[in-house]
């Protein structure tokens, strides 16, 4: 009996790559989009631009996040390995997004502010997700066991997707006690609707990349599976 | 009821015995503690930072860190002679195991808080009288909670290779809310806040206890599932 | 009906009406694509003791732990006369804690078993396994035969009926292991069950009323032991060459 990861991943890794076109293609226009047709922000100039990239990034590892999270607890209850190649799939492209955020975190806040980090709502918990990313990865890593690697990894994926809701609440409350300058804003409601217009278009690509991007891995990763050889991750 | 408790208690008994007669990891953990608290003595520019701004996080960095280090010892010695097997076979409830797991743990992190907090109060000159009673209770608020997680990820950390390096790189996330929320409640208390001030933190610490103990009674079982 | 016939004739009657104390059904394990373990059957009566041998990493070991209910088969089924209360493991390694005595640990295994007294029925059952001057030694200081005397032992404190036996020789010098085989004898002999895995079936050969050959997963050949060792033995090199 041909196992049920057989029939799609050829398919699956082929969607995947359609859409990480698409994606990349529509960031093309995004840039565009943001650095041409965007009125450019009075106060900080052109890094700001670089907002367009940040937030959806940060909006994607969440993303990313909660789906390992729902994964995990899927594969708890059913058991079908499927899902436990979804939820690695899903915490290896929420890393690199998260990343992303991370990387241009900096990139915004130096030139604008003069400072290279802050401890700002979305950046901390942006890192927060990372560690639990690097983290989930590097308990895959140490397991060698599959059925074993799955099961554990799933109860870390449940436990963080928990977690979640509890590091933003302290984080945020922490924040308002201790303001510090308003940094890597705007927040959405108070943008002029071109902005808002840019943004939005972004948040849809990089949503669409997101989607190509697990598609190719988890397709990637149920070929290399079936081709025997079980790849530790 | 009474069967899952008297589960339970045998578990905590029997990890809380084997402990005592090697007490290895109870002295290092001590040990840690108390030497956490000199380098941050040290560790500050007395001329910049006063010991009292600073008291709050290091009693918090002190406790956390050292209870992390305690609990690694909570699985290897199951794994020591294959004991887990044998704790498994038995025809008990597998969140049972837990909740005495659980207990032990909760005792041996206690423990090394009662040292440390003494040494705390000894090496950083703070005066407790006052606030005394409301740190206890936010030490037993907030270690409950982050024992429950530590608990659960030294049963998965202990089968790796670098469990000593696994467990805290897992267990840290799970700790900032409680950890902020302790210092937040330590700090108010020490400088002779209201309690209106203090509740809403408190109330914090209560909720991850409660979720997250449940949480990981229900985990246990699937975890240990093969 | 003469008096050895009558006899047969009862003993097979009994065997037929008895229910086996293992009965294990088209048992798979896999993960994916990746199979341990496929379409395993067993059937294990009172009295019986079942050989399993392979080479490494065949499968032994993860069809003992789904027998003991250490891990669930992904399909098919395994039913214990009596529930699982009714099974003692014995592997190479010990389950006891190092730092405490044998007592102490075999009174916790008694407690979590539910049996009653459990200090006594420990100290009872170190004596069956001749060690009642050991009793209240640490375990870690114990020789290595005496640590599997002591495990015996907690294997068999809560009376089960089927015992299931990983390598249980590894380790042990010649007296260890004539003595482990006896008191293996004795409880066969007294009506229990037990499966024994192992890669060399020479040492439990005596023991053995049944012996089957376990290769990548699958049964290669099994049923009631044969006479001769060497027959069997020219079996399982044919089987794995094959």
């Amino acid at each position: 009996m041909t196992d049920a990861l057989v029939f799609p991943a050829r398919r699956i890794v082929r969607r995947g790559l359609v859409l990480i076109v698409l994606g990349l293609l529509g960031l093309v226009l995004v840039y565009v989009l943001a650095l041409r047709f965007t009125p450019t922000e009075r106060f900080q100039g052109l890094p700001q631009k670089i907002f367009y990239v940040h937030v959806p990034a940060a909006w994607c590892a969440l993303l990313a996040f909660s789906l390992v999270g729902i994964a995990s607890i899927l594969y708890l209850w059913l058991r079908d390995p499927r899902l436990d190649l979804f939820a690695e799939s899903a915490a290896e492209v929420g890393l690199v997004f998260s990343v992303v955020m991370l990387t241009t975190g900096p990139l915004w806040g130096k030139p604008v502010w003069n400072t290279w980090w802050t401890w700002d709502a979305r950046l901390t918990f942006t890192l927060i997700l990372f560690f639990l990313f690097v983290g989930y990865r590097a308990l895959r890593g140490a397991i060698q066991d599959p059925g074993e690697r799955a099961r554990f990894s799933a109860v870390v994926g449940i436990l963080g997707l928990v977690l979640v809701p509890f590091v933003h609440l302290t984080v945020y409350l922490f924040r308002t006690l201790h303001p510090q300058p308003i940094v890597l804003k705007p927040s959405a409601p108070s943008l002029p609707w071109e902005m808002l217009r840019t943004l939005l278009s972004s948040l849809g690509v990089f949503t669409v990349l997101l989607l190509g991007f697990l598609l190719t891995r988890y397709g990637l990763a149920a070929e290399a599976r079936l081709a025997g050889g079980d790849d530790a991750r | 009821m009474a069967e899952f408790l008297r589960v339970a208690l045998a578990v905590a008994g029997k990890d809380v015995r084997v402990e005592l007669r090697s007490k290895t990891a109870l002295v290092s953990a001590i040990a840690f503690a108390a030497l956490v608290l000199v380098i941050f003595n040290f560790a500050r520019d007395a001329a910049a930072v006063s010991r009292e701004m600073l008291a709050p996080s290091v009693l918090w960095i002190t406790f956390s860190f050292s209870g992390v280090i305690a609990l690694n010892r909570s699985f290897s010695l199951e794994r020591e002679n294959a004991a887990l097997d044998g704790l498994l076979l038995a025809p008990v409830s597998r969140s049972a195991l837990f909740l005495g797991k659980y207990l032990a743990n909760l005792a041996f992190v206690f423990s090394v808080e009662t040292v440390a907090l003494p040494l705390f109060v000894l090496f950083f000159g703070v005066d407790l009288s006052g606030s005394l009673g409301g740190i206890i209770l936010t030490a037993i608020l907030a270690t409950t909670g982050f024992v429950a997680v530590g608990t659960v990820f030294a049963a998965m950390t202990a089968r790796t290779r670098f469990a000593e390096l696994m467990l805290p790189l897992l267990v840290l996330p799970f700790l900032l809310p409680p950890v902020i929320s302790a210092v937040q409640v330590t700090a108010r208390l020490l400088a002779g806040r209201p309690l209106s001030e203090i509740a809403g933190w408190l109330r914090i610490l209560g909720f991850y206890d409660l979720v997250f103990v449940t949480l990981c009674l229900l985990l246990f079982p699937p975890l240990m599932d093969e | 009906m003469t008096g050895a016939r009558s006899d047969i004739l009862l003993a097979v009657q009994a065997a037929l009406q008895s229910p086996p104390l293992l009965e294990a059904r088209n048992l798979e394990r896999r993960f994916g694509a990746a199979r341990a373990l496929r379409g395993l059957s067993l059937s294990v009566q009172a009295g019986e003791c079942h050989l399993i041998v392979g080479p490494n990493g065949a499968g032994k070991t993860t069809l003992l732990r789904l027998l003991a209910g250490l891990a669930r088969p992904t399909a098919g089924t395994v039913v214990i006369e009596g529930g699982r209360r009714r099974i003692g493991l014995l592997s190479h390694q010990s389950q006891l804690y190092n730092e405490l005595t044998a007592v102490e640990n075999l009174a916790f295994a008694a407690r979590l078993h539910g049996v009653a007294d459990p200090a006594r029925a420990a100290r009872t059952c170190l004596t069956a396994v001749g060690l009642a001057e050991r009793a209240d030694d640490p375990v870690g200081k114990l020789s290595r035969g005496m640590v599997q005397r002591v495990a015996i032992a907690k294997a068999l404190l809560h009376a089960p009926r089927l015992l299931l036996l990983d390598e249980p020789f590894t380790g042990l010098d010649l007296q260890a292991t004539e003595q482990t085989l006896a008191l293996l004898g004795a409880e066969r002999a007294a009506g229990r069950a037990l499966v024994l895995v192992t890669h060399d079936a020479q040492e439990a050969w005596d023991l053995a009323t049944h012996a089957h050959l376990l290769v990548r997963g699958v049964w290669a050949f099994g049923g009631p032991r044969e006479a001769s060792l060497e027959h069997f033995l020219r079996r399982c090199r044919e089987a794995l060459r094959g």
